[in-house]
């Protein structure tokens, strides 16, 4: 119940996009159609999936104070926590390597269509901040960083969509000609906020 | 000439090709440290020290780093040189390290440096990279400190966590705008940047 309640949460009330800002850069350069945003929703959400619990036990297993001890007594108070930065990142480049063949050899269509988006999902903020946000709150065991992940994931994905959609009817519309672009697609993102905020609170 | 160059390098980023308003990249820290000024200008130092130094040493390894595997290279580079800043900030100030929390770390995956290390320093000799790491770095920080401005001043009546709006304002009925302080107007306040800066350089319209 716990689990899902985070679920949810996670998804609509501290969703990445509307209340971090995490995963922008690509949020507002891909989301021009609704298909390839979708593929690249799917894909950040899948690396956040495995990310997530393979850094919850790589910080609880070797980073945290005290983390060494299954080692034996000498490392019982050695502090690796400094080093949490680079193998996050590391395990993050290394998943999105993987992916990105997964993907090329399965499903080329969706490969030409991300283009150079999928190997800068490593560098995509989102994922990053989801494992720092995961440190930060001292989650208790893996399956919560998982659930976390995917409930991350998952609202990563609903923005992106929603606001390829929007986007979509935009062509169409008249806007002042200095807003074009990206300045109104700035606006629509602060309107969707705003909008997401009234789930805040939620509890089920 | 050459004088020139090295000084087009500095400026341009800082209003013709700004790297949050006209690259778009390094959106995501732009909105979400720019409450509060003090965090905002933490920020931009911070940034901008990562972003000359890891310049200035990819443009130095540029003739040994191996093309396929240059984004791990630059990744390690950029992660020493946050965890460094990082642990500097936890030392000195720790209140403004705790308030910014994941956002430091966040730097790495700041799409302005992989865009700089990628589009400048792997291509140039390390001084300009070293001019364009810093003019980058400005560029982003006026924006950083123009947003949390206006955010902090009708968001809390506060700059720099001193109280501006006089009391007597408040006596008379002015109230903060607490919608200032809320996530999503922070994109608003750069949409409306965006929209007097394009409406100045006409060039730079999109159709």
């Amino acid at each position: 119940m716990e689990n899902f309640n985070l679920f949810i949460r996670s998804i609509f009330v501290d969703n990445m996009i509307f209340a971090y800002f995490l995963g922008m850069c690509s949020y507002l350069a891909v989301s021009k159609n609704v298909k390839t945003s979708f593929g690249l929703g799917i894909a950040v959400s899948f690396v956040l999936c495995i990310a997530l619990p393979v850094c919850w036990a790589i910080n609880t297993y070797l980073l945290v104070p005290g983390a060494l001890s299954w080692l034996g007594e000498r490392y019982a108070d050695t502090d690796l926590s400094f080093l949490g930065l680079i193998m996050f990142i590391s395990v993050i480049a290394a998943l999105v390597q993987i992916l990105e063949m997964i993907i090329e050899k399965y499903l080329p269509t969706l490969y030409n269509s991300l283009g150079i988006f999928l190997p800068l999902i490593a560098v995509n903020c989102a994922i990053l901040g989801a494992v720092l946000f995961m440190q930060q709150r001292e989650f208790p065991n893996a399956w919560t960083a998982t659930v976390y992940g995917a409930g991350s994931g998952v609202g990563w994905l609903l923005a992106i969509v929603c606001l390829a959609a929007i986007r979509e009817r935009l062509t169409v519309s008249a806007i002042p000609k200095p807003l074009r672009g990206i300045g109104i697609t700035f606006i629509i993102t602060g309107l969707m906020g705003i909008a997401f905020m009234s789930f805040l609170g939620i509890k089920l | 000439m050459k004088l020139n160059n090295s000084l087009q390098t500095l400026v341009n980023p800082l209003s013709k090709d700004n790297p949050v308003i006209v690259q778009v990249l390094g959106i995501c820290s732009a909105l979400a440290v720019t409450a509060k000024l003090q965090p905002a200008v933490v920020m931009t130092i911070s940034v901008i020290a990562v972003l000359a130094f890891a310049n200035v040493i990819i443009s130095l390894l540029r003739k040994t780093i191996p093309t396929s595997i240059r984004i791990i290279v630059q990744l390690v580079v950029v992660a020493s040189l946050v965890i460094i800043v990082d642990q500097i900030l936890k030392a000195y100030t720790y209140d403004v390290s705790k308030q910014l929390s994941v956002f430091i770390g966040l730097i790495i995956t700041n799409c302005i440096i992989m865009g700089r290390l990628e589009a400048f320093a792997l291509n140039n000799r390390p001084w300009p990279a070293f001019l364009d790491g810093v003019g980058n770095g400005l560029g982003y920080g006026i924006i950083l400190i123009i947003v949390a401005f206006f955010r902090e001043l009708f968001g809390s009546g506060t700059l720099w966590g001193y109280q501006v709006i006089p009391q007597w304002w408040y006596d008379a009925g002015y109230q903060n705008n607490g919608m200032m302080i809320l996530p999503p107007m922070a994109l608003i306040t750069v949409a409306c940047i965006i929209w007097v800066h394009r409406a100045k350089n006409k060039d730079l319209q999109e159709n």
